[in-house]
């Protein structure tokens, strides 16, 4: 377990320094989150629907897009050079592959909530200094669960064409369940109701979350083989 | 169709074989097998110390653009298991090896072909395989650098490493090969010892052999 953990530290930490290195994804998502919660922000008529009906929706709409760049990005960098075909000859558990895969992208989105989530404050004005705690967990127990199972199709639809395209047709169907128990939990810590009211939806991320790491850490291995 | 066909062979400490065949004759599909990527429908391959084992060279050099060198050859060592204390020394030994020495700090994209190709060769070499798989290794080398790789596998088999060389270029390997196959449509149509044969020598006899296999397929 411990060489399994290593050679996925390993992975990750290539795949951040890659980032790193060249930018591109982290910059082009989190300008899209930018754009995002600013076209939402003006192209909303408070009006009509009150800003903390919309504000849980526009939220996890917002992170989930973005955290598809990061999905995408995450086996396109293996095709340079076919350094997969390296990885797969190598001694390096396919195991370890998802986790180390896994990790770098749940970084990548990390950043990209922190920056969004003090622009969702800001222009949607929710306050959420009372609640911060419970709805750090909310976004933690969602990212894992949509990043765990973006991060198999990832790899799944990367030697296809038009990839960029496939990935968020098969993986939104999965994200159903989690997007639903993150906005129905945000909407009730944003409208100030009991805790107790929210337990329910985190323990449904958690359960979400433990059975679809255990799947897709079972499935990786076969849709990475030729 | 059959990518390979009722290929059978076994090698041990010190010998290389060179798989010589024209283009879509099953070399690369072999080689592949050989090295765990692709799973036979019927038969088996075993390399002796498994994946740890094997030293890759192939079409593509498996080098990250955005980093240098030495980040892509330490990287690969802890793949393979390297010990952490010695991946240093280790990179730094294989870098001169392939003269890469004073290129070492400089990011994978900004090389050219030959270099890639070069550090390429020093990435399968990071670990001290002890069997080398070869596809077309001498793509994209000069002269110079072909004969400089030609010197590094006859002091590995000197060194008693087991090396496999896939080419359809005759001259390139043949003097390299304890051992010489020549396949065609999957299928080793001649496997035998090289024996005191030079290179013109191989040529004919790959040439009757691909003449005769393929002319009996058209008859």
């Amino acid at each position: 377990m411990r060489e399994l953990w290593r050679q996925a530290w390993t992975i990750a930490h290539k795949d951040l320094t890659l980032e790193f290195r060249s930018r591109t994804a982290i910059v082009s998502a989190l300008v899209f989150t930018a754009l995002v919660l600013t076209v939402f922000n003006f192209g909303r008529d408070p009006t009509a629907v009150s800003t903390l009906d919309l504000a849980p929706s526009i939220l996890w709409v917002t992170f989930t897009f973005a955290a598809m760049l990061a999905l995408n990005r995450a086996f396109q960098l293996e095709l340079e050079n076919q350094a997969l075909e390296g990885l797969l000859i190598s001694p390096l558990d396919r195991r370890s592959l998802y986790w180390g895969k896994l990790l770098a992208n749940l970084a990548f989105v990390v950043v990209v909530e922190a920056v969004g989530l003090p622009l969702f404050v800001l222009f949607f004005n929710v306050a959420v200094g009372h609640v911060l705690l419970p709805l750090l967990a909310v976004i933690a127990l969602a990212t894992v669960g949509f990043v765990a199972v973006g991060t198999l199709f990832s790899a799944m639809v990367v030697r296809t064409r038009f990839a960029e395209l496939l990935l968020p047709v098969v993986l939104f169907p999965f994200l159903l369940l989690p997007l639903t128990y993150a906005v129905q939990a945000t909407a009730r810590l944003l409208a100030g109701r009991p805790l107790s009211e929210v337990a329910g939806w985190l323990r449904l991320l958690a359960a979400y979350d433990i059975v679809f790491v255990a799947v897709a850490s079972w499935l990786f291995p076969y849709t990475v083989e030729e | 169709m059959v990518a390979l066909d009722d290929v059978s062979f076994s090698l041990t400490a010190g010998q290389t074989l060179a798989i010589f065949g024209p283009n879509g004759a099953g070399k690369t599909t072999l080689l592949k097998v050989l090295a765990g990527l692709i799973r036979p429908q019927a038969g088996s391959a075993r390399v002796a110390g498994g994946r740890s084992a094997i030293g890759w060279i192939g079409h593509q050099s498996h080098l990250y653009g955005h980093l240098s060198v030495r980040e892509n050859l330490l990287f690969w060592a802890s793949l393979y298991g390297v010990p952490r204390a010695a991946r240093g020394a280790r990179a730094t030994d294989v870098l001169a090896r392939l003269s890469l020495t004073d290129r070492a700090e400089q990011p994978a994209w900004s090389l050219s072909r030959g270099l890639v190709q070069r550090a390429a060769i020093a990435k399968a070499l990071i670990h001290d395989p002890q069997v080398l798989l070869l596809d077309e290794p001498f793509t994209g080398l000069d002269l110079a650098a072909a004969g400089e790789l030609r010197s590094l596998l006859g002091a590995l088999r000197g060194a008693g490493r087991v090396v496999v060389l896939a080419t359809h270029n005759v001259d390139e390997g043949a003097e390299l090969a304890t051992d010489v196959a020549f396949q065609v449509r999957g299928r080793f149509v001649q496997y035998e010892p090289r024996g005191g044969r030079g290179p013109a020598e191989i040529a004919d006899a790959y040439r009757r052999a691909v003449g005769e296999t393929e002319g009996g397929r058209h008859a």
